[in-house]
């Protein structure tokens, strides 16, 4: 049966109406808990630089939250290691609306960097471990994840990684806790204080536990790998002016108490 | 009961709710006609998310619903679709299922929607979508319609559960994340340990498996291609 043009014409333009209707009324609908499954991946992120991974998993989603509120207490610098309180438009700060993915097609030094203080519970003040976002490209697509550092500012507490698109089973490997594992315990900066941050090695299997700047790397992955360590080692240098103005401020602190 | 008689003497009695024809509908897809074994649709993303069982089930049921209410919908409107443009409009239709389910499962499952990512929006292109509504759908009521897809869905379902659970059980020793092997070396002594192979959870590993299905398959039906 042939039909006539303004018939075609017609049905194409409801047919996009309704479905457009349809689409924007669900974005419209689901917009609110999409939001909220977001921050509480991202939290959930951020956490999981310093908690284990089962410990993390027994959390139910409000616990995260408000583990999250009581535990992390957040702060932007810029890369001079200087605390930023406000956004050009006055408004105040929050690290958690920082988009790290978004700073990242910015020039280094214009960039924002948030930084997360894991502090004992009630006393904002403490620090149990500095959590710094790092951000780069992997084989396929962008890679991100946390790096937490011990309150001597060079042992790695724990990292947690993400990936956009990394093959399945090989570069999407690095969101595993056994990975993510081999990083607990090394150090960013070697002995005489220069930043060496934490390289995966080519190849699967070997023992790097003598190695405080090594981590065994992933079979069939060498891409990703190198984009992980190029992630850590831009980042960490980029932090690198917080933590030694954060070093030295620990340094007068001691000596101001001796 | 009479009045029951002189009704079906008017109308020709309606067919049953699951008559031996509509049956059919569901049942032949799982194996004689199975999309992925036989008519060798969907291979894409048959070989892409079927490294571990967890999202693979995700994605059979994302693709599940897809097919049923694609099939439902263009049935129900198959009389109106000009015929000159019913392409465009299937995948209209098509695509705003796929989005729905994308942002059903960011809102509800947002871990699920990181891992499947891409995948779930590639339903769309997944040809035995499109293949359903135009063999099937244009030209059949919106009842059978649902079984048709149904049935569809639940052959590519089966076929993309079976490979993923050899890809998982051999490639990472688990199934549903849960380590098979770990555990039978509690049960057996510390002696018993397995390999994973790499191979496995690389789309050529899916090759394989799905090449093996295939085989057994035909070699039992004893189908052949003309």
């Amino acid at each position: 049966m042939q039909q006539s043009n303004t018939y075609i014409i017609t049905f194409s333009i409801i047919l996009t109406v309704v479905l457009g209707l349809l689409l924007s009324g669900t974005s419209q609908v689901l917009g609110p808990l999409q939001k909220k499954a977001e921050e509480l991946d991202a939290k959930k992120q951020i956490l999981g630089a310093v908690l284990d991974a089962d410990q993390l998993k027994a959390l139910k989603p409000e616990e995260i939250l408000s583990f999250y509120e009581s535990r992390i207490s957040s702060k932007v610098v810029d890369i001079e290691g200087k605390e930023v309180t406000q956004n050009p438009d006055g408004s105040p700060m929050v690290a958690e609306k920082v988009n790290v993915g978004k700073n990242y097609k910015m020039a280094p030094e214009s960039r924002l960097y948030p930084i997360y203080v894991y502090h004992t519970e009630g006393k904002p003040e403490s620090v149990e471990s500095y959590i710094l976002p790092v951000y780069g490209a992997g084989l396929w697509d962008e890679i991100w994840g946390y790096v937490a550092l011990q309150t001597d500012l060079s042992t790695i507490e724990g990292v947690t990684f993400s990936h956009k698109g990394e093959t399945p089973g090989l570069g999407a490997r690095i969101t595993s806790p056994d990975v993510q594992q081999r990083y607990q315990g090394k150090q960013i900066f070697d002995e005489s204080g220069n930043l060496q941050s934490v390289s995966m090695q080519k190849g699967e299997g070997k023992d790097y536990s003598e190695d405080s700047h090594k981590v065994d790397g992933l079979s069939g992955a060498t891409i990703t790998a190198v984009g992980v360590n190029n992630m850590l080692k831009n980042y960490l240098q980029y932090y690198s002016s917080f933590l030694s103005s954060q070093k030295s401020g620990q340094q007068t602190e001691v000596v101001a108490v001796n | 009961m009479s009045t029951e008689t002189t009704i079906s003497e008017i109308k020709k009695p309606a067919e049953a709710l699951l008559s031996k024809r509509r049956k059919k509908l569901v049942t032949d897809p799982l194996i004689d006609s199975n999309p992925i074994t036989i008519q060798v649709l969907g291979i894409c993303s048959a070989l892409a998310v079927t490294t571990q069982m967890q999202p693979t089930l995700i994605m059979a049921i994302s693709v599940i619903f897809v097919i049923v209410l694609s099939n439902f919908v263009i049935s129900l409107m198959r009389n109106t679709i000009p015929s000159r443009v019913r392409i465009i409009v299937q995948l209209a239709v098509v695509a705003t299922l796929v989005t729905l389910v994308s942002e059903l499962l960011k809102a509800f499952a947002y871990d699920m929607y990181k891992e499947l990512s891409v995948f779930v929006g590639l339903i769309i292109t997944n040809c035995i979508v499109m293949g359903r509504l135009e063999a099937f759908a244009l030209g059949n009521k919106p009842y059978d319609s649902i079984l048709d897809g149904f049935g569809s869905a639940l052959g590519y379902s089966w076929i993309i559960l079976a490979v993923a659970f050899f890809r998982e059980l051999f490639g990472s020793g688990s199934v549903f994340g849960v380590p098979v092997f770990d555990t039978l070396a509690g049960f057996i002594g510390d002696d018993f340990s397995f390999a994973t192979n790499g191979l496995m959870v690389t789309p050529v590993g899916a090759f394989i498996i799905l090449g093996l299905i295939i085989w057994v398959q035909r070699t039992k039906t004893g189908y052949v291609e003309h």
